[in-house]
């Protein structure tokens, strides 16, 4: 498998490499038109996103796109808001395959990006958008596929633990953990008092499999994550490591009772409601946190008073980086043949002052520098200033890896939590997953 | 010519001798009832034949043909690998546990369904005050959408759910169980919510069967000194049998497809681990959310011979009589 793909890289490369000596050899008829043929002809974009329910972040969507409008009258932009797993899973991909796909759409990095791009569905911007990419930083590199930009992120987070500060006070747990000692000690704490130490939403499968991306990323060293993430080899024994370090965790009771079947978010049974509502105070989750808790929270200033957040605790003597973070982010990217004002488009999105904008909305955190004004909720600029400083931040690990691997690293994951599955049968799953 | 059978008429149509040796008269004017009947036939049914191909044959033709891929849904499928996905399938363990839940809905479905069913339409065909509320009353569960009842049941069900403290407050705690989250009950569970949606269709099918038993054979009957449960046991039952067949035919083939309130009842987690998965979320779940679409394109394949395997048996076998003249000709 490894070797196919690299075969296929190595292909795409060398295609891409005669496409550019031809088009030199054509005499200046480069794809990236001059300056004065934009936003000369009326054109009509299409717009995919993932903002599908009435909001502040569909709302502040039409208002970009209107702007946009106003300062470009010959581009107009027709949007349409899917939900997230029907647009990931099955609009987007079909209308890819077909001739006719949207021109700019929501588009997650990782392992996805990179199929794509070997199926030459999306447009190298690689030279319009240098600028951008110098101000957005590190996180951009989740939308490059060898060297190459592809997509540019909108969004951006660290994940890390969502607590209730009231308990933690009632439990006489002085500061948030900084190690798992700590927080082995902060859930024992936790128990004399009589509430739900961490509430996980494992019947949604990923948000209990990122306690385990968490351990293996204490587990493993950088190298090893991202020749994982280009190479899709799990041969380190870190993998198995983490899943030994999940069960020992797990093994403390540390959740609430029946978490295989509690949902992640959504509804006030789901783990996101257990914390919102005050009956468990601790939940590992990233950056949109703050308004899932809150549809949820039957009362929402009670949460606003006594919500923090803390990055997930180092793992003392473990050779990952404690630095590290897990995180993943939303972007946008352009189909192949989609026209250049998409790229103008797609600018205009992650320049700072929409960024501002969208922060502003309090459904994420920017990534363009300029735009840190625009996040008000405490909780929110802790993530900020944790995002800055983390060394390196590797990307989900599902979206990392692909969907395939993903999914059944997740399904194997699961397993662990609900007893009968191993550490070695995760690394099995996501072999036998990378060659289906 | 009046009483002409058309099906023969046609044949007679087809192969009708050269024009010359009949009376030319008559010989045109077959011609034209023919050609008459023809265009009838492929007028009334060309829209349907279409629908049909296009969305029925095609789609099958087409999931046979990406099933023999290793296709991810990105490019168009090249990696041609014959039947492995087929094999990959009844090599994981997970398929297997979602066609023994299949199993245990078809059976599970039919053996409770049936009887309450029977006995409640039973009942409902008395004359008592109040039959048309209790017939609406059965009908509800039915006639809302799978969503809904699915929601609805997922969170009765629910640790915290009102079952489980109703089961408390009547002193009955020590019987709680998390009815979604344990692996070894949530199908059954299922079951339950999937017999409490669609015991309502059987009723109203076997009342309509009901409806068409001869009230003159019950008078006879009763003339004859038969109890209400003779009466049931040797006319009603025997002549309700084709309705009752009918029913099983529709039960179990809707249990073999079920998808929407197992999707929405039951968790990802929970179904990923087989506890709860029925071939068509197991189908969904591989490949969509898992990218595998070749591989989903096989048990779709899957699906579909099992269910087509199951209902060519069951009308040979036994709605045989019901259905004999439609399907079996009229030649017997």
């Amino acid at each position: 498998m490894a070797i196919k793909r690299r075969a296929s890289s190595v292909l795409a490369l060398s295609i891409t490499t005669a496409l550019l000596v031809a088009g030199c050899g054509g005499g200046g008829e480069s794809e990236a038109p001059s300056e004065n043929e934009l936003f000369k002809n009326p054109v009509t974009l299409t717009w995919w996103h993932n903002a599908s329910q009435d909001g502040p972040g569909k709302t502040y969507w039409e208002k970009v796109a209107k702007d946009f409008n106003t300062l470009h009258p010959t581009v107009t932009i027709e949007i349409e808001g899917i939900e997230t797993n029907q647009l990931q899973r099955t609009r987007l991909p079909a209308a890819l395959l077909s001739s006719d796909p949207p021109d700019i759409f929501q588009s997650w990095g990782g392992g996805e990006i990179r199929e794509q791009v070997e199926a030459d569905y999306l447009k190298d911007i690689t030279d319009q958008v240098k600028d951008e990419v110098a101000n957005i930083g590190g996180a951009a590199g989740i939308w490059q596929v060898d060297g190459k930009q592809y997509g540019l992120p909108y969004r951006m987070g660290i994940e890390g633990i969502w607590y209730n500060k009231e308990m933690f006070a009632k439990a006489g747990i002085a500061a948030p953990p900084t190690t798992f000692d700590e927080l082995n000690e902060a859930v024992t704490k936790l128990k004399a008092i009589n509430v739900i130490p961490i509430a996980v939403g494992a019947g949604d499968k990923w948000p209990a499999a990122h306690w385990w991306y968490n351990f293996a990323l204490r587990a493993c060293s950088v190298d090893t994550l991202k020749k994982a993430s280009l190479e899709l080899n799990f041969d380190d024994q870190c993998f198995v490591k983490a899943g030994q370090d999940l069960k020992t965790f797990i093994d403390t009771k540390p959740f609430q009772p029946n978490f295989i079947a509690t949902p992640g978010q959504n509804d006030p049974t789901s783990a996101n409601g257990l914390l919102a509502n005050g009956k468990a105070a601790m939940e590992l989750m990233g950056d949109w946190n703050k308004g899932t808790l809150d549809t949820v929270a039957a009362d929402k200033e009670a949460l606003s008073k006594f919500l923090g957040w803390f990055p997930v605790p180092a793992i003392a003597g473990s050779p990952g980086d404690p630095k590290a973070a897990l995180g993943g982010g939303d972007g946008f990217a352009c189909a192949k043949n989609a026209p250049p004002e998409c790229v103008e488009f797609l600018k205009y999105i992650v320049s700072p002052e929409v960024q501002k904008g969208y922060a502003e909305t309090g459904t994420g955190l920017p990534v363009a520098k300029g735009a840190e004004a625009g996040v008000a909720d405490p909780a929110l600029k802790s993530i900020l200033e944790a995002t800055t400083e983390a060394t390196y931040v590797q990307l989900w690990l599902d979206t990392a890896f692909g969907s395939t691997v993903g999914n059944a690293m997740n399904d194997a994951i699961v397993a662990i939590f609900a007893g009968n599955g191993t550490p070695e049968k995760v690394v099995e799953a996501m072999k036998a997953a990378a060659r289906k | 010519m009046t009483s002409t059978n058309p099906t023969l008429d046609l044949a007679g149509g087809a192969t009708a001798p050269p024009a010359g040796r009949r009376p030319a008269r008559r010989s045109s004017y077959r011609a034209a009832e023919t050609r008459r009947k023809w265009y009838e036939i492929i007028g009334l049914t060309t829209p349907a034949v279409i629908v049909y191909v296009m969305f029925v044959l095609v789609p099958i033709g087409f999931a046979f043909y990406y099933s023999l891929f290793r296709w991810r849904g990105v490019g168009p499928p090249t990696d041609y690998v014959g039947f492995d996905n087929y094999v990959l399938a009844f090599q994981d363990p997970i398929f297997l546990d979602a066609l023994r839940n299949n199993a245990i809905i078809v059976f599970g479905s039919l053996l409770i369904q049936g009887p309450i069913a029977l006995g409640v339409a039973l009942l409902l065909n008395r004359n008592f005050r109040g039959r048309t509320l209790f017939r609406l009353l059965a009908f509800v569960p039915y006639v809302l959408a799978e969503v809904t009842v699915g929601i609805m049941w997922k969170l009765l069900l629910s640790d915290a759910g009102t079952l489980n403290a109703l089961m408390q407050a009547v002193g009955l705690g020590g019987l709680v169980q998390a009815w979604l989250a344990d692996l070894d009950i949530v199908i059954w569970t299922l079951l339950f919510v999937l017999t409490w949606k669609y015991v309502g269709f059987a009723i109203i099918l076997l009342l309509a069967g009901l409806s068409n038993v001869p009230q003159e054979l019950n008078e006879a009957a009763a003339i004859d000194g038969a109890s209400w449960w003779q009466t049931q046991r040797h006319i009603t039952l025997p002549l309700l049998g084709p309705t009752i067949r009918i029913w099983m035919f529709l039960s179990m083939i809707g249990s073999l497809q079920v998808f929407d309130i197992i999707w929405v009842t039951s968790v990802p987690a929970v179904r990923s681990l087989g506890a709860s998965a029925t071939m068509a979320t197991y189908m969904v779940d591989n490949g969509f959310f898992a990218r595998l679409w070749g591989y989903g394109n096989a048990v779709a394949v899957i699906l579909f011979v099992i269910s087509f395997v199951a209902a060519l048996i069951f009308q040979r076998f036994l709605l045989r009589r019901d259905i004999q003249g439609a399907v079996t000709g009229r030649a017997k």
